[in-house]
């Protein structure tokens, strides 16, 4: 699968009254990579992601998931087709167990008509034995399995961070979009956080990547995009934009930038 | 264990008008577990999909008067030269479209309100309502009015030659009442443990992450609130054929007042919750004139223990009781 682009965006152009939040980008995402979107507070990655995932009405531009255009497509429809996000503020379902948690994500693959459910047919009883055995294999593989009785809501932070790939994980995506996956981890949470990322590549997912923290993005990463002001102001391989000159700006100001070359 | 439980609970209730003689208890009873089953059906928005419709008395009220206007026939002039009229019909079939009507009422309301929540779904719920009773009180020619629809007959099911059941008395009506609340509440609980049922729990719990695993949102607000009207219209429909008079006081606001209070101190989004709520403020009130307690004070009483359920068990009776009971119970299961 890797090698072909699976996200194609192209002169996206976000606006919010006034404001030009994201600016005319255009990027692509090849199949089976993990890109990373990084940049300063309000550079627009998160606004990029809710564009990309049909939470708000790109002003100008296109977005295309695997040749089909996404542009226009409701939310949810957009998950139909693979696409699925996590959000950068935690985003549970807070009054629910940990495994009800994840059986919710498992929406759209669930066969169950309202008809059959009403009538009480035994397809639905046996679909709902093999959803909560998927559920297991979910967390499970998120290394949740000794919470799933929890209310999630009682969580430690670190493992709230999980349940969310857990929940996202559980809605089959073939591209995954984390949106800061890692803020306010500690190191070691976020090492092991780093080995599930490699986990789900493995799985061949493709992951779209907004995150701050610099030793996740640079180890993780196949190629960065960095934005600043809604514009695209370098893209490349992690060494490439660990010395971009204006990448360095947009974080630090132009006078750490190192004159280049040196006298 | 579980379901000899079950069974046994619902041979007690069923067994009820063999041994109840007092005429008026029972018909206490059925008028709570009309109530009951209107309760549930709004616990099934409120408590799952956590969308308060204030306005529910109003599905109630369309099955309660389609179901009689149907089972009495009606003549209505639509323009000053368009005459349409409806010979009356068998009870069982005005029953149905009863519920069939307030269902798609409910389809209504649910697509207008296809992008509203919280306070905004209560005020559409609310004018709904509002609009229906005037029409209820000012369509003299469809609704008599003020003057009530009177004689509307009660439910008969006949097999020719076989057998024939008349539901006029007391009994037979509870029957009725306990029959069609028990298949609202399979049907409910088949919903909840479903799909169907995480799709709107999903929408009460956060909306955005919802949407975000593939889940069409507004499907299930909708989905919820078709069942949840036709069970209102479930309700509606009983009452007409129960009490056989339907004035356009069924639409009062206090209705819709009473079906939120059982489900808040019973526990909204709980099965049981509705049931033991709708139990209490059902019987409460004719309990404490049995009391013989002035008038005055029997309002009082009611209402201090409402609150004092609101402010001790704020998520309800059943949820208290059940963490109640897990707490008194040591659990087998330790991590």
């Amino acid at each position: 699968m890797s090698g072909g682009i699976a996200l194609v965006v192209e002169g996206l152009t976000l606006r919010f009254g006034g404001l030009t939040a994201v600016d005319n980008i255009s990027f692509e995402v090849r199949e089976g990579e993990v890109l990373s979107l990084i940049g300063p507070n309000g550079a627009g990655k998160t606004s990029a992601f809710n564009a990309i995932t049909g939470y708000i009405e790109p002003a100008r531009g296109e977005i295309r998931y695997r040749g089909a255009r996404l542009t226009g497509l409701k939310a949810s429809a957009i998950a139909a087709r693979g696409v699925v996000r996590t959000f950068q503020k935690t985003s549970i379902f807070a009054g629910q167990t940990v495994h009800d948690n994840v059986a919710i994500g498992r929406h759209l693959h669930s066969r169950q008509r309202t008809l059959a459910i009403v009538a009480g047919l035994s397809s639905v009883a046996r679909e709902e034995a093999q959803l909560t055995r998927e559920v297991g294999d979910i967390l499970h593989f998120v290394g949740l399995t000794s919470r799933a009785d929890t209310v999630a809501a009682s969580l430690p932070y670190g493992e709230l961070r999980l349940l969310e790939v857990a929940i996202a994980l559980a809605a089959k995506p073939t591209l995954l979009l984390l949106d800061e996956p890692v803020s306010g981890m500690n190191p070691v949470e976020t090492a092991s956080f780093m080995k599930l990322l490699g986990a789900i590549r493995a799985r061949g997912i493709t992951v779209l990547l907004v995150e701050h923290d610099m030793k996740m993005v640079m180890g993780a990463s196949d190629r960065i995009i960095c934005l600043n002001q809604g514009r695209i102001i370098a893209s490349g391989t992690p060494d490439h934009i660990q010395g971009h000159p204006e990448v360095v700006r947009a974080y630090l100001g132009s006078k750490y930038v190192m004159s280049s070359p040196p006298p | 264990m579980k379901r000899a439980l079950t069974a046994l609970w619902l041979l007690f209730l069923a067994s009820i008008p063999l041994w109840l003689t007092d005429l008026y208890a029972l018909h206490v009873l059925i008028m709570t577990g009309i109530f009951i089953i209107a309760a549930m059906s709004l616990n099934l928005l409120l408590g799952y999909t956590g969308q308060l419709s204030l306005g529910h008395v109003a599905f109630f009220g369309i099955g309660a008067y389609a179901s009689s206007l149907v089972s009495l026939g009606f003549e209505v002039h639509l323009l000053p030269n368009w005459l349409v009229s409806l010979e009356p019909k068998p009870v069982w079939f005005a029953m149905l479209c009863g519920v069939v009507l307030a269902g798609l009422s409910g389809w209504v309301i649910g697509r207008i309100s296809f992008k509203v929540r919280g306070a905004y779904f209560v005020i559409v719920t609310v004018s709904f309502a509002e609009v229906v009773r005037l029409i209820a009180l000012n369509w003299v020619e469809l609704t008599q009015g003020p003057m009530a629809l009177n004689n509307i007959p009660a439910l008969r099911l006949a097999i020719p030659g076989v057998v024939e059941l008349a539901f006029l008395r007391k009994p037979a009506n509870y029957w009725l009442t306990l029959i069609v609340a028990v298949l609202c509440y399979v049907l409910i609980r088949r919903l909840v443990h479903s799909r169907a049922g995480r799709a709107m729990v999903a929408l009460r719990e956060n909306e955005a992450l919802a949407t975000s695993v593939g889940i069409d949102v507004t499907h299930y607000l909708v989905l919820a609130t078709v069942v949840s009207a036709a069970m209102a219209g479930a309700a509606g429909v009983l009452y007409a054929h129960y009490v056989r008079i339907v004035d356009p006081d069924v639409f009062l606001f206090i209705y819709t007042v009473t079906m939120v209070i059982m489900v808040i101190s019973g526990g909204k989004g709980t099965q049981a919750g509705p049931i033991v709520g709708g139990l209490i403020f059902g019987l409460l009130p004719d309990l404490l004139r049995a009391a013989a307690i002035k008038p005055e004070i029997q309002w009082v009483i009611y209402g201090v223990l409402m609150i004092l359920i609101v402010h001790f068990l704020p998520e309800g009776i059943v949820p208290a009781a059940r963490r109640w009971w897990q707490g008194r119970v040591p659990t087998a299961v330790i991590p």
